[in-house]
């Protein structure tokens, strides 16, 4: 099937600096793809240059099966959301949604049937004929994303869009820029650096770090199964416990070693041969157990510290072997500071990571 | 019962201090204001009363004729026309000025700062050393330049002088301005289809009414204040207003005649001081943004 | 390519006439007027080059001389007596003052006039057969002595006189948007710290308005090195050359005495000047910017 959008060996520099290095993907349509990173990973300049905003040094742009490398954004049949919300601020709203399809010269009668459809909606017909600055945080957006809806294109380009909001207008927000991917059935590409956002939003999620794709997938392969270390500790929240130590082959069955733990490795499925020397070994919090010894798994026994409820679930942390390590449980904690612990780790959802950090 | 019970609000006190300040406030507003009252009082007052040497006395019966003769009848040299040709050549020389001033200046604003062409930074740093540079330097070969394109004394000529040395403040002020509007609208705009010049006519300039009242008011100042360059440059038939005040008060035969001089002083002053007390704070955000910014 | 080309040509074209205006007029009048310096030009340009002769004239001339010294004294004292007159009156405008506006509008009201006003009112004020010598004198005060416009040893004073009347409340403005920008919970740091007043201005207010100070003191000497119109106002360069200033010095021998190689001469001066003024401050502001982006 061909591409909604795709990306051939991209390279993107200035100031000597290289932002992008050689960068391929393909996405197909309708798919939500999310790009996720640490500000400066590059997420918001390869946006911008798959709009058109943004001078490429090499590589190619395809869209809806044209090649718009040269083109300028209006030709490319993108729409895009800013984080700024980016409105014209002397005009009205309905100026604002219809400010594109008047350059392009549209009919009248065209103009404002797009408009009455998108602003219905999104809900904004009774707002249309206020100024950007008689709205409230929300409302502003969701007319920057009417302002992507009118030019009825096949994809819609979003940078950062909610990091301006309150945690509660981006949760309701969230939901709705969700269902209206489902009713339009669009491609969308969304820039963000929050995790819940790309985990809950996301066909697959491109992660990125210093202008270098780390893992390409869907958000429960990433978050259950990362590439490498740097996706491990980028995702999840507590972030996952990391545990440097040896692979060993004893007898027969590969050993994870580390200060007197012995993890047997058998359950867990490798990618590869296993290989042998050292590795660490990830796993998140939910993948220890309360009781290590009643469940029968490798008890890694430590001394709590902290206790963190969060209503439906906690997060006890606790000392083992001169680290901290997080456990999470669900429901109510009757652990204190101070109280010895003997957790059980579920090898099978834990994750092993080689010398250079990749996923073994 | 030497201090009663401290109960409710504290009881305002007038310290020595408070009284210090007010006295420094009125004693510097008396010598800001001195010179303002003087000249008006001179203005209203006949040649013999001012012979008589009471400079701050208030006159005896307010007298305008030194105003009228100021405005139509003050001699320069043998010709007595008044200050009135100079405030029509002012206005003629200003208002042309000032339009094409602040328009380039925002043009040049916007194009630095949101589309940062090849070499803006180089074109920004020559006009800021042309702003720091005095006048002086470039005064003769423009002359030249002028008299070879046959607008040298005339009011083309001036009016075009005061824009490219206008050039420098305006847009830095304009550039300062659109630096802190966000790229995003501008690539939101092009995302719908707005070239350099749509963007600029229909989204900059609406947004930046502001920033373009203070720069006139500070431009407007500016070039009618002017003295050197419409000296140089107007040619006799086109000085402005403040060449002529200084030729009228300072070139006179025989006894000076100081009321009708300081009338004329009060014209020349009158239009500057209008926009300013009229545009209160803006020519204040004006001048603050020139300076600090600079 | 194509599109982006007539994007770019837009800008290119946007910004030509700017482009003109800074390589021809700027650039190329000023290295013209370099050139003219090395001549032995009077009334019309000639190429023939006699090197630094016209320097060595220029520093043999006792009117620029003077010149020289005359911008010296008005600059400092000037540009001082500004920031001092400025810097008191916003700090009394800042105390929480009745009537705060009206005052601020009696402070400013000068800078808002033509240096050909300032020095016309000054003149008049100054003059010391009808101005305030008589008038101090017809009160009783009969050896009352005011007569720095027409005294060769005062004449420069009644300069610095009328000029930081006319600029001190540009410092004003300035140095109160600095107070009125410094967080109010440093006020009630220091409140409860116990600090007098004064003292607060001093030593905790005024650091931080070094900046926006340098700023306002920067613009006011670049002023100086321009000064021509008040004193062709006020004294037109009297008694004597008491009030000569470089500016005005190359005026006169340009249009005046038609002396353009000299003119020119002076003019590089002048430029130099300003170059030399300018350099530390520029250097220390990137120096400032340099160490700002080294902690970020």
């Amino acid at each position: 099937m061909q591409s909604a959008v795709s990306i051939k060996d991209l390279k993107i520099a200035y100031g000597g600096h290289t932002v992008i290095e050689k960068m391929s993907i393909d996405i197909a349509p309708q798919e939500f793809l999310v790009l996720l990173g640490p500000s400066g990973c590059g997420k918001s300049t390869l946006l911008n240059a798959i709009a058109g905003l943004q001078d490429i040094t090499a590589g190619e742009i395809w869209i809806s099966g044209k090649n718009v490398t040269w083109e300028e954004p209006k030709d490319r049949g993108i729409g895009m959301v800013f984080q700024s919300y980016a409105l014209y601020p002397r005009m009205s709203v309905r100026k604002n949604l219809s400010f594109g399809l008047r350059v392009a010269g549209l009919p009248k009668a065209e103009i404002e049937t797009r408009v009455a459809r998108t602003a219905a909606l999104l809900h904004l017909d009774k707002l249309l004929d206020r100024r950007p600055a008689e709205l409230s945080g929300g409302q502003r957006q969701r007319v920057a994303i009417g302002r992507a809806l009118v030019r009825e294109v096949d994809v819609f380009l979003f940078d950062e869009p909610l990091s301006n909001l309150d945690a509660k207008l981006r949760n309701e927000l969230r939901v709705e820029i969700k269902k209206l991917h489902h009713g339009l059935g669009n491609t969308m590409i969304y820039v963000t650096h929050d995790q819940v956002e790309a985990l809950t939003l996301a066909d697959r999620i491109a992660i990125m770090r210093d202008g270098v794709i780390q893992q390409l997938g869907s958000p429960a392969e990433i978050y259950h199964r990362p590439a490498n270390l740097f996706v491990a500790g980028f995702i999840g929240a507590p972030a996952m416990n990391f545990v440097e130590g040896r692979i060993e082959r004893a007898s027969g069955s590969p050993v994870f070693v580390s200060n007197g733990l012995a993890v047997d490795l058998s359950g867990h499925s490798f990618r590869a041969l296993t290989p042998e020397g050292p590795a660490t070994l990830g796993f998140r919090p939910e993948h220890l157990v309360l009781d290590g010894v009643a469940s029968g798994l490798p008890v890694i026994a430590g001394r709590v510290s902290v206790v963190e409820p969060m209503g439906a679930d906690a997060v006890v942390w606790f000392d083992w072997a001169g680290q901290s390590l997080s456990l999470r449980i669900m429901g109510d904690v009757t652990l204190q500071p101070g109280d010895d612990m003997a957790p059980g780790l579920d090898i099978a959802k834990a994750s092993l990571f080689g010398s250079d950090g990749s996923r073994l | 019962m030497a201090r009663p019970h401290p109960n409710g609000p504290k009881p305002a006190q007038i310290t020595a201090g408070r009284i210090g300040l007010y006295a420094f406030l009125f004693v510097a507003a008396l010598f800001f204001l001195l010179p303002l009252y003087t000249m008006i009082v001179t203005s209203l007052k006949t040649m013999d009363e001012i012979r008589l040497g009471h400079i701050f006395a208030l006159p005896e019966a307010p007298d305008f004729s030194a105003w009228v003769t100021a405005w139509s009848g003050a001699c320069m040299g043998t010709v007595c026309v008044g200050i009135r040709i100079g405030f029509w050549n002012s206005v003629a020389i200003t208002v042309p000025s000032v339009a094409l001033s602040v328009f380039i200046g925002a043009v040049n604003g916007y194009a630095l700062s949101l589309w940062r062409p090849r070499g803006a930074s180089v074109l920004f740093g020559l006009l800021m050393a042309g702003g720091l540079i005095p006048y002086q330097i470039f005064l003769y070969p423009m002359v030249r330049a002028m008299a070879n394109i046959s607008l040298y004394n005339s009011l083309a000529g001036i009016i075009l002088v005061h824009v490219i040395f206008g050039l420098p403040l305006v847009t830095l002020l304009f550039r300062n301005y659109f630096v802190s509007v966000p790229e995003e609208l501008c690539k939101a705009a092009r995302v719908d289809g707005a070239g350099f010049w749509r963007i600029f006519f229909e989204i900059m300039l609406p947004m930046a009414v502001p920033m373009i009242v203070v720069v006139s008011m500070l431009q407007f100042t500016g070039i009618w204040n002017d003295f050197l360059l419409g000296l140089v440059f107007a040619g006799r038939d086109n000085l402005p207003m403040t060449v002529q005040l200084n030729n009228i008060v300072n070139t006179t035969m025989g006894e000076r005649t100081y009321n009708v001089n300081m009338a004329a002083t009060i014209l020349t002053a009158i239009v500057p001081l209008a926009v300013y007390f009229l545009s209160g704070r803006w020519f204040v955000r004006g001048i603050t943004a020139g300076a600090v910014k600079g | 390519m194509h599109t982006k080309r007539k994007r770019n040509l837009s800008v290119t074209l946007a910004l030509l006439p700017t482009w003109f205006a800074a390589v021809v007029v700027y650039i190329g009048t000023m290295f013209w007027s370099i050139r003219m310096s090395f001549t032995d030009s009077t009334l019309f340009p000639s190429s023939n080059y006699v090197g630094f002769a016209q320097y060595v004239k220029l520093f043999h001339s006792a009117k620029w001389l003077a010149s020289l010294q005359n911008v010296l004294i008005f600059g400092v004292l000037y540009v001082s007596g500004c920031l001092v007159l400025g810097f008191l009156l916003a700090a009394a405008l800042d105390r929480k003052i009745r009537f705060e506006s009206a005052f601020r509008s009696i402070f400013l009201y000068p800078y808002a006039m033509s240096f050909v006003v300032t020095g016309l009112v000054w003149q008049w004020m100054l003059n010391p057969t009808l101005g305030i010598q008589a008038s101090v004198r017809s009160l009783g005060w009969e050896t009352f002595v005011l007569d720095w416009v027409v005294n060769r040893n005062m004449a420069i004073y009644a300069l610095v006189l009328a000029g930081v009347w006319q600029g001190a409340g540009l410092v004003m403005v300035i140095a109160l948007a600095g107070m009125r920008g410094i967080e109010a919970e440093q006020w009630k740091a220091a409140r409860i710290d116990g600090i007098p007043v004064w003292r607060i201005y001093v030593s905790i207010i005024l650091p931080q308005l070094g900046p926006a100070l340098a700023a306002a003191g920067m613009l006011l000497a670049m002023g100086v090195i321009k000064t021509y119109d008040i004193v062709v106002a006020m004294t037109n360069g009297g008694p004597g050359n008491s009030t000569e200033v470089p500016a005005k010095f190359i005026m006169d021998n340009l249009f005046g005495r038609q002396n353009l190689g000299l003119a020119t001469a002076g003019a590089t001066m002048l430029v130099l000047g300003v170059v030399l003024a300018v350099a530390p401050f520029r250097y220390a502001m990137y120096l400032r910017s340099n160490r700002a982006k080294g902690a970020a």
